[in-house]
Order: structure tokens, then C-alpha cells, then sequence
């Protein structure tokens, strides 16, 4: 059967002269790799900022009950005061059942009856204009309250700092992959240039410019890296798709959250790996023919047998 | 109207196609294959060279299609000198010359047309242009029935008629042969033979590479006899100074 290169540069090196065949799994798997750490770093980054924007968008204030007034009355108390406070969409008082339920975990059935525990108030604040701390707690005290107001800050900075941590490790394992890539396509190159040097040589001395020769080898690697670069991508939004589906937005963790659109994000990757694979390509086939062959001004001086 | 470069006044006037002087070579371990080689081609000549295995025949001739360059001397080429020449500059002056390898160089992924083909395709002719051409060539060379064969399926002989057929096929000005009968018979390398002069009648220099000696008288050329990489002088046919 006719190649259907036959008659087009394409043909004029032989298939397969690199072990082609390893090369576009290797770049198959690498992109595939690339693809989930980008997919990843994108949904841990949604994922901080959606624990921060929870947190940002809620304050718990412990009421201290004064001589003569229950607990229970004092927080009710702070969570009328505290509904009434601009910045603030709804207060309500912790009751003792749900406190239990948040404590049972930790400690266990046994202990709860008998520990004494503080009496909370939930508050949601607003999330376009929420109201400050030193609001909240301005407006108890004028209540005659004695409470004391925790906006989450502390926990707010290392959700925000441990996701921009998950972010550039993820984007930086994605840099790191498309070099891998980059590198084994350089690899191959090489390889594919030492193996069909008497291809090379023909073709020189049939009057192929080094750039012809580096186009071809720039052409194969090209197609080759984004076809496998599809395949990966490919495989990678299945994966995605799949994890979306049985997850639902939420994600199968907490950790990531993945959207139906993080699968828009793949589609650059076919012709990212196809550019890396341009330029790797380019670059190790003009080093490698200037290398070979015999440079101006050497007379005088002595090449090695071939 | 703009006057022409001094290179290319230099090329259209010169009577010689190559010109060697002094020229030198040596691989990097060990002696030099070639020695103070003085060497001119008029353009339209045809030369045999001649000279026992490892005399530097291949050498020379690799020096010729820049392939290598010299250790020492100058090499000049159409009129140009090409001893210096930048990597870039060579392609040009290759498309000037076909060449036939000792070791025939075909590709063997491409079939019988594409690989006579090559050059013409590498000149950037389209393959309605050419097709005719490689067709007729091939059948002049005897394998017009064959040419969607690939060349491992070949015979030796075979083989050194396709790589005569590609460095002929775009009707060179200096065509270079190294050993280009040594796998045919002798009715083949008759006919060979008489394709280089039919070549050469048309303007072409032609230098072939040979140690068959009973050839080269034949073919009424003048001979170039290269010993121990020093060439020993031009005989003329039948043994004419």
C-alpha cells in the first residue's frame, strides 16, 4: 500500500527512525500527567477559595452569661443584637445538641452530659459588605454583653496559604512535566538524527538545505507530540468527566472540587506539546547537523573518521 | 541594471569546473590519505580516476561534494572557491552536481520513483513536472518495470542503476561516480558508460571513480592515476600524454 506521505516531505524520513512509537507514549503519558496536575492546581485553588469565602463569610461569638442571667438567655440576647447589625445576614444561637454533635467525634458519647460547654452564636455575615469584628463586638458590648468575637482569621491566612502552596507546587510539577517532555523530545531527536545519518548524509548531498532537514525532523516530532499530546489530554478528560459525574461539584474530596469547565482547560494541550516539540525538535536538529557536518575555517585541522 | 558580483563574473568566465591545489587530507588518526593533489577539470571533460583500493580516490571525491574539507590547499568549484565555504552556501553547489556512491546511499523506505526522484523533488520541481522524466530514466536504466519496488528488494546491479538514475536525473553539471560499475555486467556498465558520455556530450563534466583500468581505456578518457594519495599525472587514451 502507498504511504500516504508518498510524494510529500513527510516521507522522506523513514517511520519509526526513533522508536517513535515509545516516544509518542512517553509524551502521551507525561501530557496526561500535565493535564491532571493542571486540572489539580486549578481545583485546589477553587477549593481554598472556597473554604476562605465560607470563613470569611461567618463569625462565632462566645457569650459569657453575667450574675443572675442563664446562658442560653445571654446568647439569645446576643443573637438579637447581633441580627440587627448591618453586615450581618442571620445570628443564631448554638444549642447545646448541635454543640454536642460537633464535639462528639472527638471526645466521645460518654463525657458530654457533664462538660460544661460555652455558649455559642453562629453569625453569617454578609458576604458582599460583612460586617467587621470590632462592629460585632462594639455591638455587644453596648448590649451589655460580655462576649467575645471570633471572625476566623487565623484559620482564613493558612487556608489561603496552604492553597497558594498546593497551586504553584501543582503549576510548577505542570513546568516540570512539559521540560520532561520537552527533554525526551530533544532525546528522540538526537537519537532519530544518529540513527538515520546516512539518510541525512544522502539528502545533504542531495542538495536539502539543513533547515529542510531540521524541518523534517521539526515536522514529525511536531505532529507526532501533539497527536500524542491529544491522546493524553483525551484520556485525561475522561478521567475528569468521570470524577465530576460520580462527584458531583463538591468532587470526590473536599480537597477538589472539579467543574465541567476544568475540562476546557485541556484543550491547549495537543498544541502545547506540538510547540514544545517544534522548538526541541528545531533546536536539536540544527545542533546536531552543524555538529556533523564540516565547519568553515577548519583547514588545517583534522576531522575524525566517520 | 545592477553589474554582477565579481563571484559570479569569476564563475561564468572560468573554463574549469573543479580546481584543486595543493589539497591535502587526513582523518584525525591517521596519515594523510591524500598529499599535495593538483587538479584541474575543464568544464566538459570526462576523467577517469583511477588507483589501487586506499590510493584516496573516495576521498578526493568526498572533498569534491564538500562533504569534507581539505587539511591543507584550496578547493575550487564552478569557478568559486568552496574551501572556506559556509555550510549554508553548499547545498547550492551540490544541486550542480549528481553524485553515484560507492555504497549506492538509496533510501530504502521510499520506492524505486522516489528515490531517483530525490533530487529533483529536493530542487522543489512538483511531481507532475518530474514524473515523466524519472519515468523514462528508469526505464532506460532497465527497471521502468519495478519502480514501486523498494531498493532492499534490489540486486546489487539494480541498485547501481537507480543510484545512477537519481544523480543523472536532473542533468547536473558535474556529475561525480564512485565505482559506478562495479556491480553490473558488462553489456550494464557498456551502457552506463555510454549514458555518462551522452551526459558529458551535453555539456556535463564527468569524473568517475574506478579501478577497472580496462574500462577507463575503453572509454577513451583521459585518465587520472592516484597512488598512496598523490596523483601521478594524466594519461590520455590509449596511453597519449
Amino acid at each position: 500500500m502507498k504511504s500516504p506521505f508518498a510524494g510529500t516531505s513527510s516521507d522522506l524520513l523513514p517511520r519509526d527512525a526513533a522508536g517513535e512509537t515509545w516516544l509518542a507514549a512517553v509524551i502521551a503519558v507525561l501530557c496526561f500527567i500535565a493535564c491532571l496536575a493542571c486540572v489539580g492546581a486549578v481545583a485546589a485553588d477553587r477549593a481554598a477559595h472556597g473554604w476562605a469565602r465560607q470563613l470569611r463569610a461567618e463569625a462565632t461569638v462566645q457569650v459569657r452569661p453575667r450574675v443572675g442571667e442563664t446562658g442560653l438567655a445571654a446568647a439569645g440576647r446576643a443573637a438579637e443584637t447581633l441580627s440587627s447589625v448591618p453586615g450581618v445576614s442571620e445570628a443564631a444561637v448554638m444549642d447545646r445538641k448541635a454543640a454536642e454533635d460537633l464535639l462528639r467525634p472527638w471526645l466521645g458519647e460518654a463525657v458530654l452530659p457533664d462538660l460544661p460547654l460555652p455558649f455559642l452564636v453562629t453569625v453569617r455575615l454578609n458576604p458582599r459588605a460583612p460586617a467587621s469584628t470590632v462592629v460585632l463586638s462594639r455591638a455587644l458590648a453596648e448590649a451589655g454583653l460580655d462576649a467575645s468575637v471570633d471572625d476566623h482569621s487565623l484559620w482564613r491566612g493558612e487556608v489561603e496559604r496552604s492553597a497558594a502552596l498546593i497551586t504553584a507546587l501543582s503549576l510548577a510539577g505542570f513546568l516540570l512535566i512539559a521540560c520532561a517532555a520537552g527533554a525526551a523530545i530533544v532525546y528522540a531527536t538526537r537519537a532519530g538524527l544518529a540513527a538515520q545519518r546516512a539518510v541525512i548524509e544522502t539528502l545533504s548531498l542531495s542538495g536539502a538545505t539543513e533547515g529542510y532537514i531540521a524541518g523534517l525532523f521539526q515536522t514529525r516530532f511536531g505532529l507526532l507530540a501533539a497527536g500524542a499530546g491529544a491522546v493524553g489530554a483525551v484520556t485525561a478528560a475522561v478521567l475528569v468527566a468521570a470524577l465530576r459525574a460520580l462527584g458531583g461539584a463538591g468532587g470526590l474530596t473536599a480537597a477538589l472540587p472539579l467543574a465541567w469547565s476544568d475540562i476546557l482547560l485541556l484543550s491547549p494541550c495537543p498544541l502545547l506539546a506540538g510547540t514544545v516539540a517544534l522548538v526541541a525538535a528545531r533546536i536539536a536538529a540544527q545542533t546536531t547537523l552543524a555538529r556533523a557536518a564540516p565547519d568553515p575555517g577548519t583547514l588545517g585541522g583534522r576531522r575524525s573518521r566517520r | 541594471m545592477p553589474a554582477p558580483s565579481r563571484r559570479a563574473a569569476v564563475a561564468e568566465s572560468a573554463p574549469e569546473t573543479v580546481r584543486l591545489t595543493g589539497v591535502g587530507f587526513g582523518y584525525a588518526d591517521s596519515p594523510d590519505v591524500l598529499r599535495d593533489v593538483n587538479l584541474i577539470l575543464p568544464r566538459g571533460s570526462f576523467h577517469f580516476l583511477t588507483g589501487p583500493s586506499g590510493a584516496g580516490k573516495s576521498s578526493l571525491l568526498r572533498l569534491l561534494t564538500l562533504a569534507e574539507r581539505p587539511t591543507s590547499g584550496r578547493i575550487g568549484l564552478f569557478g568559486q572557491d568552496v574551501t572556506d565555504l559556509g555550510r549554508s552556501a553548499a547545498p547550492p553547489l551540490r544541486r550542480r552536481m549528481g553524485v553515484v556512491f560507492q555504497d549506492f546511499r538509496l533510501l530504502d523506505h521510499l520506492d524505486l520513483f522516489e528515490n531517483a526522484a530525490l533530487p529533483l523533488r529536493l530542487a522543489g520541481r512538483k511531481r507532475a513536472d518530474y514524473a515523466p522524466d524519472v519515468e523514462e530514466m528508469l526505464r532506460w536504466v532497465g527497471l521502468g518495470g519495478r519502480m514501486d519496488a523498494k531498493p532492499p528488494s534490489l540486486s546489487g546491479g539494480e541498485k547501481q542503476r537507480l543510484a545512477i538514475a537519481r544523480a543523472v536525473m536532473t542533468k547536473p553539471e558535474l556529475i561525480i561516480a564512485d565505482e559506478p560499475t562495479g556491480s553490473v555486467d558488462k553489456a550494464m556498465a557498456d551502457k552506463l558508460l555510454n549514458l555518462f558520455q551522452s551526459l558529458n556530450k551535453l555539456g556535463a563534466t564527468v569524473l568517475i571513480a574506478s579501478h577497472d583500468e580496462a574500462l577507463a581505456e575503453q572509454s577513451g578518457a583521459r585518465r587520472l592515476r592516484l597512488d598512496r594519495g598523490r596523483l601521478l599525472g594524466s594519461v590520455g587514451p590509449r596511453g597519449a600524454a
